[in-house]
């Protein structure tokens, strides 16, 4: 009698297992093999169609030669970092050996030159968006609410803000190149021009979805929570920092990853345009350099900066998911 | 009895697109301590706006609000609110929801560890103090207007208004809130208006009943005393001769002297639809 429940009690469990185990085997096939096997085919496509197009500068790249030109991008740059320590240690040694001769000789260290590396331009990238986006944050959000919070505000700053969304960036490149090399005049300057302007653009970009996300959150604060607020006669510092920010961080998020998203496209095709370092610049050069590996080059970076792209925006989503209460809305 | 608040012959007029629209005229209501008045109408009379003129959230277009001899000119803690769909702040717990009360309230003259026994009080009073750390999604609609009314409960008001404070509630749930508000109020004895649409719940609860009439330009219809003894039990009163007269006689205000007129807004809305029609077309 006892044998039996308890064999019973097994197959119970085993089944159970047994049912685990599917599911388990479900969620797998969902999140693992078909995206793997949405690649694949994707790879395979590629390769296929690649093979047929013939360009001036050679076959169009398929997968294989852009993960050759992986490689050697980042030997090349192994390299490049080997021969800056090299210069860095000749320098020292013949500043140490003229000092030697001279004790009053005064040692110059020079910067090394060499050629930027394609990593050194993913990271020039990198810190340029980056700038930008917290610039744009710094003064979006503080705008955003207060243009929120005040109807006159919102009707006095809407129509600029109106007008100026829909300028690309691209269009104020010229004339942010222009300001800042008229006003931005320093004989050591901190930051390179060339980043100022990037950097400047890329804000330009980011601004405006983040302001009208902001103050769309701001002014659609639940009324209840806003009389809340009045009852209570919090002062009007605490009422933004205990409600309406709080209360609007779902909606400033969606406007930084709105913004953030586009800003890294911009941003890549001012680089292209102004010869601004970073990943444009790298395309751009390869472009003109035209040699036979430049194509599968320029397409190892297109994927990379797709793949950097993907990444910024599941950074902002985690930040949004600690930062948020709202985790419905962060998907 | 002293008369603790004073609503003096209110009028409300709201501007609206169409031209100025009288919602309230001459409501005019005295209350004393510890009384509880219940206020019953028809949808859209104005309940819900002699109870924003009461706390201050809107500003009535004649007469005014008198609390403890001082005329009430904007919202402040001594009127706390229990609004219809609780209004708990959704990023706090349900702890922290009455801490951020009980600290703009009493944050002066309350020690950190005061401020955090009367928190938990009052949480213990509405039954609440087992899911103290929960959010507001997490808890029962129920549950969330529990918190509410500790919030305003924590405030210590002299008076307390509530909307319709278990008009989201099932049944079950509501009965249940109803015994719960009957026994705080037995213990702390505050002076509250409470809207509501249901009679039972009105008479069960209330010292006197104001039965509004329609709108436009609602006022003080009746106002019926509610003599029962106290504690009331929803069991015994359903035979309670006086209990079922009290009914009858709201009921009667409601659906004989102030039958709601439904089928001429509905003609009117119908005739403004097809205007509508024919001037697209
Ligand atoms: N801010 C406002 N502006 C213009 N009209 C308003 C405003 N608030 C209320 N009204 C009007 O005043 C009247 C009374 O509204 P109120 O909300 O007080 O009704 P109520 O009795 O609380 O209704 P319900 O039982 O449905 O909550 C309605 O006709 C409404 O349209
Ligand atoms: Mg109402």
């Amino acid at each position: 009698m006892t044998t039996t429940t308890t064999k019973v009690a097994k197959m119970n469990a085993l089944q159970l297992n047994n049912a685990q185990f599917k599911s388990i085997l479900q969620k797998a096939t969902n999140l693992v093999a078909l995206p793997l096997i949405g690649i694949v085919v994707f790879l395979l496509l590629w390769s296929m169609a690649a093979d047929r197009i013939d360009t001036s500068l050679g076959k169009f790249p398929g997968p294989s030669s852009v993960v050759t030109q992986a490689s050697t991008l980042y030997d090349e740059h192994v390299a490049e970092r080997e021969k800056a320590t090299a210069f860095y240690e000749r320098q020292e040694k013949r500043n140490a050996e003229r000092v030697a001769k001279d004790p009053n000789y005064q040692p110059k260290i020079r910067k090394y030159t060499g050629k930027e590396t394609f990593f050194d331009q993913i990271i020039t990238s990198l810190i340029t968006v980056m700038s930008g986006f917290l610039l744009a944050a710094l003064i979006a959000v503080p705008l955003g609410i207060a243009i929120g919070l005040n109807k006159s505000l919102n009707t006095a700053v809407n129509p600029i803000v109106q007008l100026f969304k829909p300028v690309s960036p691209l269009a104020w490149l010229p004339l942010v190149t222009m300001v800042v090399s008229a006003v931005y005049v320093s004989p050591e300057p901190v930051v390179p021009k060339s980043f100022l302007n990037s950097m400047i653009t890329v804000t330009l970009c980011c601004i405006w979805p983040m302001v009208i996300n902001t103050s769309v959150g701001v002014a659609s604060i639940d009324k209840d929570l806003v009389n809340v607020s009045r009852v209570l006669r919090l002062p009007a510092l605490k009422h933004v920092q205990k409600i309406v920010l709080p209360a609007s961080v779902p909606a400033i998020f969606t406007g930084m990853r709105l913004s953030l998203g586009v800003a890294w496209m911009v941003l890549i095709a001012a680089e292209m345009l102004a010869q601004n370092p970073g990943l444009g610049k790298f395309v751009w050069d390869e472009f003109q350099n035209g040699s036979s590996d430049s194509l599968s080059r320029i397409m190892t970076a297109v994927i990379v900066i797709g793949f950097i792209g993907f990444l910024l925006d599941r950074v902002m989503l985690q930040l949004q998911r600690v930062v948020s209460w709202d985790k419905a809305g962060a998907h | 009895m002293s008369v603790i608040l004073d609503i003096s012959k209110i009028d409300m007029v709201f501007p609206t697109p169409k031209g100025p629209f009288t919602a309230l005229k001459e409501v005019d209501l005295q209350i004393s301590k510890g009384e509880f008045v219940s206020l019953i109408g028809h949808s859209g009379c104005g309940k819900s706006t002699v109870l924003n003129v009461v706390a201050g959230l809107y500003q009535a277009s004649t007469g005014g609000v008198i609390l403890n001899g001082r005329e009430v000119s904007e919202p402040g803690p001594e009127r706390a609110v229990v609004f219809q769909n609780h209004s708990l702040l959704p990023w706090l717990t349900a702890y922290q929801n009455v801490e951020l009360a009980v600290k703009q309230v009493f944050g002066r003259s309350k020690s950190k560890a005061e401020v955090r026994d009367w928190v938990e009080h009052n949480l213990k009073l509405v039954h609440m103090d087992h899911a103290m750390n929960k959010r507001p999604d997490e808890i029962s609609g129920g549950m969330k207007q529990r918190v509410g009314i500790a919030r305003a409960l924590a405030m210590q008001p002299e008076v307390l208004l509530m909307d319709e404070p278990f008009g989201a509630l099932d049944a079950l749930t509501r009965a249940h809130m109803q015994d719960s508000l009957m026994e705080i109020q037995a213990e702390l004895n505050n002076t509250v208006i409470m809207i509501t649409h249901d009679v039972d719940e009105a008479v069960l609860l209330s010292d006197r009943i104001v039965m509004m009439t329609n709108g436009p330009a609602a006022t003080i219809g009746e106002i019926l005393d509610v003599n029962l003894e106290r504690p009331r039990e929803r069991l015994a009163l359903a035979e309670d001769p006086e209990y079922n007269h009290l009914r009858s006689e709201v009921l009667k205000f409601l659906y004989e002297k102030q039958r709601k007129v439904e089928p001429i807004s509905a003609s009117k809305s119908a005739k403004e639809s097809t205007k509508k029609t024919t001037e697209v077309a």
